[in-house]
């Protein structure tokens, strides 16, 4: 047994969510979505009772190109955190119908496929394979099912599009000459090739890009705000839960270890840059009066503490970021999840628009208010402990990016609980708003129940991520 | 050798039956021949021999190549029965020049002597001259077929006068003997003169920037399948052509010899970079799908020309390289074929809508079109690969970014169309399901996805 069961699992689902037609699509997808999950659980057992469940084939001779896939904490907790989160985000499109819903579903799974692929990827060309495939079925999703003028979406969908593939594409070509110097894209050999300075700088670069963008770090986030407000939620949900995460994950896996001279030389301007997102975000999402935009911005926030973290090349700072990829992927989840309920109900997304919703639905605003509480990073929540880890490791570097960074819990407690007064405070509502019903609670009680329970016990994922992270870091300081 | 002939035959097979009256079976027969043909090349493979005075050498790159071009031949002919069913009487005409045209191709890339290469450009160009006008009543038709013909023959000219001065400088057609002889130290400066000429002309051929302006005219005034027809086989043929002829010439060498290799290489580099960025930012602003789709083609030829810089090894990576375009190509064509087959011309916005009103032929475009742009899992996407593997190995790595970023504005003008298929409302509807436009269709890009996920099937043919 080994982790290409569950990629197979996941592009079969595909192909059967596709054929078997519109009205049994969403449970199909969500049986596969299941069916991954329990196997990755069952994977995760082999993987801590010692078992090996990596995978290496030759697929192309000439030049070579292999089909690895590596199973090691790290890559199995951004897995699992991957086939976590598409059951959850399909179970939460429950409430809607959606035109042609075989495609819809068929291309959510073929998105996790490919982003499994990427998370587990072990040679680099099959990880730039994935890498790309991840980024066909969100276009679609943000392009056909997606909201507002159809003209704007457009705009939205294609700049989104050439921009992640101009950065991908430079990434190719880096991988291309790091061929050349290794004779192979496998992982641990390009882990081995010695460069100089100057080659790991362009390296170092053409990787940056790529990543940058995904994540997104300033200045390459500006179609950012735009995609999320256009995409479906399920799609936004996709982009923010998990598909940015791949950045996240490919900076640890890929550009430090490959190109570590460049990582340490330049490490103050990656931190800076990722801290400027911090302020930039927190500050822009102050003004928002769109609940998505508000929290894709609050997303830019979070992650660009994330990618500061990353930069910080020591345990602590990788570590955190990890810790709060998996926390910042499932709050916010849940909190578009929170916009898109209540946008069943009031058709708006505008934050004016809204309000009074406390007084109609006590439930749903105390799921609503952890949610909140929980993304600024609350103490006892899961996203706590991933923050202040980051930050305790940035101010190890330097105490000014801790005070800086820090500013997201000042800022993001303010803008997200003015937001929350905003949504749900204030008169009662005109309009009616029913509270969550059995489906919608699932979804948010889950997504809560993780944050909480890890909020106070993270120690089986640290357990699970350390010994991979300690391993990247050996590399990074082999010289 | 045997392929020749046995195409040959065919094509005089496939006149016959208009005097038989078998008009109906004439497609059917065409490609079960054409089949009977693949599999003959097929048994050639692999041996190396000369016929008729050195006249026609059959090589390993010959017969990869003739393989290729019998198969999208195949698909040719597969389409041209739904695309000339309102001229029952023409259709064996048109099938039999599409087969002479094959083998005027096979005839240019198995070629031992430069007049046997000049039979064949002629045999191709004058098919596809005809084939280009073949809308009788139709004045764009008329203005394509008499462009192509006034610069094709031109550009034949040109060729021909550069075999002269070789034959002046060298004495001998024959390419054994030429390329024995121009490793000498001693060359008349009439062989290198000679040789600019004749890749100039080939240049024409494959529409390479600054010899392209014939192209989007002459591919928008023709019949849709003629277009087909010139962006694919044609394309594929001039352009294998010219690596044959620059490889077994021994010009590299030969100009190594006289420290010309830097300026050859530096000519290569700009014209490849020229074909790419002038195709694909003209690209960007056309309307019409056949137009877009030729300057996309010049693009296509930029790349392709870069595999003249490795020419000791990149045999490989150009028949790759062609196949995966070849396919994409003609997957995208039948969707074109099909959806403007009752228009009066191939605007974008004939498109609207298809995603809606047939799901499967827009996925083939999209995918085709992916391929095109360079997406994985798509052949199209690992033949750039291979292609920028090699040429940065041999250390052109500003060239390969030049590649990247046209790459990307290349997305700009593939997405228009695939924005147009998903994104906008119907504005006709659509009756009927022809098979053979829809067998192409699935043929070619499953095909395509086949080469993507086995890409060594091709690429090491031509070990």
């Amino acid at each position: 047994m080994n982790v290409s069961l569950i990629l197979i699992i996941l592009l079969i689902g595909a192909f059967v969510t596709y054929f078997v037609g519109d009205k049994l699509a969403s449970k199909v997808a969500l049986f596969f979505s299941l069916a991954a999950l329990g196997c990755s659980v069952v994977l995760l057992n082999h993987f801590c009772a010692g078992e090996n469940i990596s995978v290496i084939n030759a697929w192309i001779t000439q030049p070579k190109i292999s089909f690895a896939l590596n199973a090691d904490g790290l890559a199995i907790a951004m897995l699992l955190l991957t086939v976590a989160l598409t059951p959850i985000i399909i179970f939460s499109s429950f409430g809607n119908e959606y035109k042609n819903a075989k495609g819809f579903y068929a291309l959510i799974l073929f998105m996790a496929f490919a982003m499994t692929g990427t998370f587990l990827a072990a040679d680099g060309l099959l990880y730039y394979i994935f890498w790309e495939l991840a980024l066909i079925p969100i276009y679609f999703i943000a392009l056909i099912w997606g909201n507002g003028d159809a003209e704007e979406r457009r705009k939205a969908v294609i700049k989104f599009f050439i921009y992640t593939l101009a950065g991908s594409l430079f990434m190719l070509v880096a991988f291309i000459y790091l061929y050349q110097k290794a004779g192979s894209f496998l992982i641990d050999d390009l882990y081995k090739v010695n460069l100089s300075a100057n080659e790991q700088l362009w390296i170092f670069l053409a990787f940056f890009l790529a990543y940058a963008i995904k994540i997104p770090i300033i200045p390459f986030h500006t179609w950012q705000a735009n995609v999320y407000q256009k995409a479906p939620t399920v799609g936004t949900m996709l982009l923010s839960g998990i598909m940015l995460k791949m950045g996240l994950y490919s900076v640890i896996r890929w550009q430090l270890p490959i190109a570590p001279l460049a990582a340490k030389e330049y490490m103050n301007i990656f931190i800076a840059l990722g801290i400027a997102g911090v302020i930039y975000g927190s500050i822009v999402a102050l003004r928002q009066k769109d609940l998505k935009k508000l929290l894709a911005y609050s997303s830019l926030a979070h992650v660009g503490l994330i990618a500061a973290g990353t930069y910080t090349l020591t345990v602590d700072g990788l570590r955190g970021a990890v810790l709060q990829m998996i926390a910042h992927g499932f709050v916010v989840v849940g909190l578009f999840y929170a916009a898109e309920i209540i946008y069943r109900r009031f058709q708006t997304r505008n934050i004016s628009e809204m309000g009074g919703i406390r007084t109609q639905s006590p439930k749903f605003t105390s799921m609503f208010l952890i949610l909140v509480l929980a993304s600024v990073a609350l103490p006892s929540t899961f996203n706590f402990v991933g923050e202040f880890t980051v930050l305790y490791s940035l101010s190890q570097i330097n105490i000014w990016f801790a005070v800086l960074g820090g500013t997201t819990i000042i800022l993001g407690a303010y803008y997200m609980l003015k937001m929350f007064q905003g949504v749900m405070l204030g008169e009662t509502n005109s309009k009616t708003f029913a509270d969550v019903s059995v489906n919608e609670g699932i979804s948010l009680v889950v997504i809560i129940a993780v944050l909480i329970f890890f909020g106070f016990y993270p120690k089986p994922i640290t357990d699970l991520i350390t010994p991979s992270l300690e391993t990247i870091l050996s590399v990074i300081n082999k010289n | 050798m045997n392929t020749l002939i046995a195409i040959t035959g065919l094509g005089i097979f496939c006149l016959l039956f208009e005097i038989l009256n078998l008009r109906k079976a004439i497609v059917p027969i065409t490609i079960l021949g054409l089949l009977g043909v693949l599999a003959l090349n097929f048994s050639e493979f692999g041996s190396t021999e000369s016929y008729y005075n050195n006249m026609i050498t059959v090589s390993k790159f010959s017969t990869a190549f003739s393989s290729l071009f019998i198969i999208l031949t195949i698909f040719l002919v597969a389409l041209s029965h739904n695309f000339y069913e309102n001229h029952p009487t023409k259709i064996s005409d048109f099938v039999a020049i599409k087969v002479f045209l094959l083998a005027g191709g096979v005839a240019m890339v198995s070629f031992g002597n430069l007049a046997m290469f000049f039979l064949g450009i002629e045999i191709l160009s004058i098919a596809l001259y005809v084939l280009a006008a073949s809308e009788r009543l139709n004045l764009k038709s008329n203005e394509a077929g008499m462009k192509y013909f006034l610069m094709g023959s031109f550009a034949s000219g040109i060729i021909l006068f550069g075999i002269c001065l070789i034959y002046g400088a060298m004495g001998s057609f024959d390419v054994v003997e030429i390329s024995e002889s121009s490793l000498s130290a001693e060359l008349p400066i009439w062989f290198p003169i000679g040789m600019v000429l004749m890749v100039i002309g080939m240049l024409f051929k494959v529409a390479a920037v600054p010899f392209h302006f014939w192209a989007p005219d002459v591919y928008e005034g023709s019949p849709a399948l003629t277009t087909a027809l010139m962006s694919t086989l044609a394309k594929v043929v001039a352009i294998a052509t010219l690596y044959k002829l620059i490889s077994v010439l021994n010009l590299i060498p030969s100009l190594e010899n006289q420290d010309l290799l830097p300026t050859f290489e530096n000519i290569v580099v700009i014209i490849s970079i020229a074909s790419m960025t002038v195709g694909n930012i003209m690209a960007l602003r056309q309307v019409n799908v056949k137009r877009m789709l030729a300057f996309s083609g010049i693009s296509h030829a930029g790349f392709m020309l870069m595999t003249l810089l490795t020419i000791a090894t990149s045999a490989g990576v150009l028949l790759y390289y062609t196949a995966a375009y070849a396919l994409a190509g003609i997957a995208a064509f039948s969707v074109i074929l099909y959806v403007c087959k009752n228009q009066d011309n191939e605007d974008i916005t004939n498109f609207h809508g298809l995603g809606k009103t047939n799901p499967l032929l827009a996925a083939i475009l999209t995918g085709s079109l992916l391929s095109m742009a360079g997406i994985p899992i798509f052949s199209g996407f690992f033949a750039k690969l291979f292609l920028f593997n090699q040429t940065i190995q041999s250390g052109y790595i500003a060239l390969v970014i030049v590649a990247v970023i046209n790459s990307i504005i290349s997305v700009g003008y593939y997405f228009k169309l695939i924005l147009a298929m998903y994104s906008k409302e119907p504005n006709q509807e659509r009756t009927g399901k022809p098979f053979l436009i829809y067998a192409v269709a699935i043929v070619s890009i499953v095909l395509n996805i086949v080469l993507g996920l086995f890409p060594s099937l091709v690429l090491d043919l031509l070990k």
